[in-house]
């Protein structure tokens, strides 16, 4: 029975995971470089929630598409004012000022919130007990919106003609400048899916966990992982890479300390590198 | 006047010059083959047509046009499409979706274009909800040249189309250069293949070490002796 308990906790974690491996997964296919500020990206959009969600005490159903399209907007500003200029120089100095965005981000939210732990809601919420498995009230609304979310960025990728130029160019850019696609718009619409999907996945581990200016850092390595476990570059396997990362920290809980959960991620992240750097579903090779 | 004309352009990727002086042109209709040894500046050549390339001087006019250092995109929407030597096709796309993103520029009803490339491709029809990098190298190349074709363009750029091929498909892809020619579309294609690219050309041009060296229809190319021992193989 732990097992099954755990494995619905992995896998409301990995849908977590996974919203935001998709946005990693789609920057680096698409603009060529590992973008350290997701993280801190998802942070802020849990913290936009908090504004509506807490402070306004409107329904989430309100809050979290305010969030989304904020952080979205966020992700938008920070590229037209920053990351443009260097898109034609080396992929190295897009990452290292992607890191500093991270810290200015992280700061920001500390400066704004303050760095103690805050909870969108106080109280305990009672979790529903079905076959002997628990499960809040929150995770299930994580889980419903979660796969929501990954049904709409799929038939987006697979239905509209910007979804499929996006998949063209995370293929092929210089193919996809070729044939004519507006690759800036492309890049615009990378920004406003990965910034959305950074934002709900920031609100979804402030419910399931607690607000912290850290929170989105702290997740940056499970990422990561899950979108290097299916070859980077590749939104659909960052999916599925979210769901194996986040199951398997959850049952590692069963033989070490939970403490030890981030070094489960970062082992598979190591391991990956070294056996199959192209991953599981062998994509394209990094950088 | 001439479809395509390249006059006297000189340039590279970055200080150092690839091409000099070089002067070629297309008339409409015409399929022109540029030969030469390795590293003599022929895909270069065509890349600084699609606007890939800084020109330091010269001029590039299509279709009664200056198109000298136009951006790609723009040249595409112009007229001339490109399929560039490797990586020509989009791998996780289905072969469909490659040739929609052929159509990307266009807003109109892109079904009529998408027929005509599977009539001059008949087995890209049949596989065309498969992706394109599980094909064979032949039938990729249909999908380059099939994407390439969406935009029903006047001019098409073909780099090397043959390389890597085996000589069943080799034979197979100078027919449809050919069956592609018939529709009314200029070729312009850099080949290794050079006896039989002659064969089909119109005319041709030899470029030695990033400049013009000879001249002539395909015929006469092929008859030239000096042409013959220095760049096809005797």
């Amino acid at each position: 029975m732990d097992i099954l308990q755990l494995l619905i906790y992995g896998i409301v974690l990995g849908g977590v995971i996974a919203l935001g491996a998709i946005g990693v997964s789609l920057t680096f296919g698409i603009l060529g470089f590992a973008n350290f500020s997701h993280g801190d990206l998802m942070s802020t959009g849990a913290y936009i929630a908090l504004i509506f969600f807490t402070t306004l005490a409107w329904p989430l159903w309100i809050a979290l598409p305010i969030a989304m399209i904020a952080t979205a907007a966020l992700a938008l500003a920070i590229d037209r004012s920053l990351y443009r200029w260097f898109r034609t120089r080396q992929p190295v100095i897009l990452l290292i000022s992607s890191f500093g965005v991270a810290l200015i981000l992280r700061s920001l939210v500390q400066m704004i919130w303050g760095p103690d732990t805050i909870t969108y809601q106080t109280g305990i919420q009672m979790p529903y007990r079905v076959a002997g498995l628990r499960i809040r009230p929150d995770q299930i609304t994580i889980l419903l919106c979660t796969i929501f979310l990954v049904l709409a960025v799929h038939l987006f990728l697979q239905r509209t003609k910007m979804g499929k130029a996006m998949r063209a160019m995370a293929d092929n850019p210089n193919l996809a400048r070729l044939s004519g696609i507006d690759t800036e718009r492309v890049v615009l619409w990378t920004w406003v899916l990965g910034g959305g999907l950074a934002g709900a996945a920031g609100v979804f581990l402030g419910l399931d966990t607690r607000l912290h200016p850290e929170m989105g850092w702290t997740l940056l390595l499970p990422i990561f992982a899950a979108a290097i476990l299916s070859g980077i570059g590749k939104p659909y396997g960052a999916i599925v890479g979210g769901l194996v990362i986040g199951i398997v920290q959850e049952m590692s809980t069963l033989v070490i300390a939970a403490a030890y959960k981030p070094a489960i991620a970062f082992a598979i992240l190591v391991v990956m590198l070294i056996v199959r750097p192209t991953g599981l579903f062998s994509g394209r090779s990094t950088v | 006047m001439s479809l395509l004309s390249m006059e006297k352009v000189t340039g590279g990727y970055g200080e150092a010059d690839i091409l000099h002086d070089v002067t070629l042109r297309v008339e409409a209709g015409e399929i022109v083959v540029i030969v030469g040894p390795n590293g003599a500046g022929k895909s270069t050549a065509m890349k600084a047509i699609f606007g890939l390339l800084k020109l330091r001087s010269g001029q590039i006019r299509f279709d009664g046009q200056d198109i000298t250092n136009w951006k790609p995109d723009r040249v595409v929407r112009r007229g001339i499409c490109f399929v560039p030597q490797t990586d020509n096709v989009f791998p996780t796309l289905t072969v469909q979706e490659n040739l929609e993103m052929g159509a990307f520029v266009r807003n109109d009803d892109i079904r009529p274009a998408m027929e005509r490339v599977f009539e001059l491709f008949p087995p890209l029809r049949e596989k065309r909800r498969q992706a394109a990098g599980t094909l064979s190298g032949g039938q990729r190349q249909m999908v380059a040249m099939g994407r390439a074709l969406m935009l029903d363009p006047k001019l098409l750029l073909l780099d090397e189309p043959t390389a890597g091929l085996s000589p069943i498909f080799i034979d197979q892809i100078f027919q449809i250069v050919k069956q592609v020619n018939a529709t009314g579309i200029g070729i312009l294609m850099v080949e290794q293949n050079a006896k039989q690219a002659l064969a089909i050309a119109n005319r041709g041009y030899v470029m030695a070490q990033g400049a013009n060296r000879h001249e002539g229809t395909g015929q006469e190319l092929l008859a030239d002796r000096e042409v013959a021992e220095m760049f096809l193989g005797g």
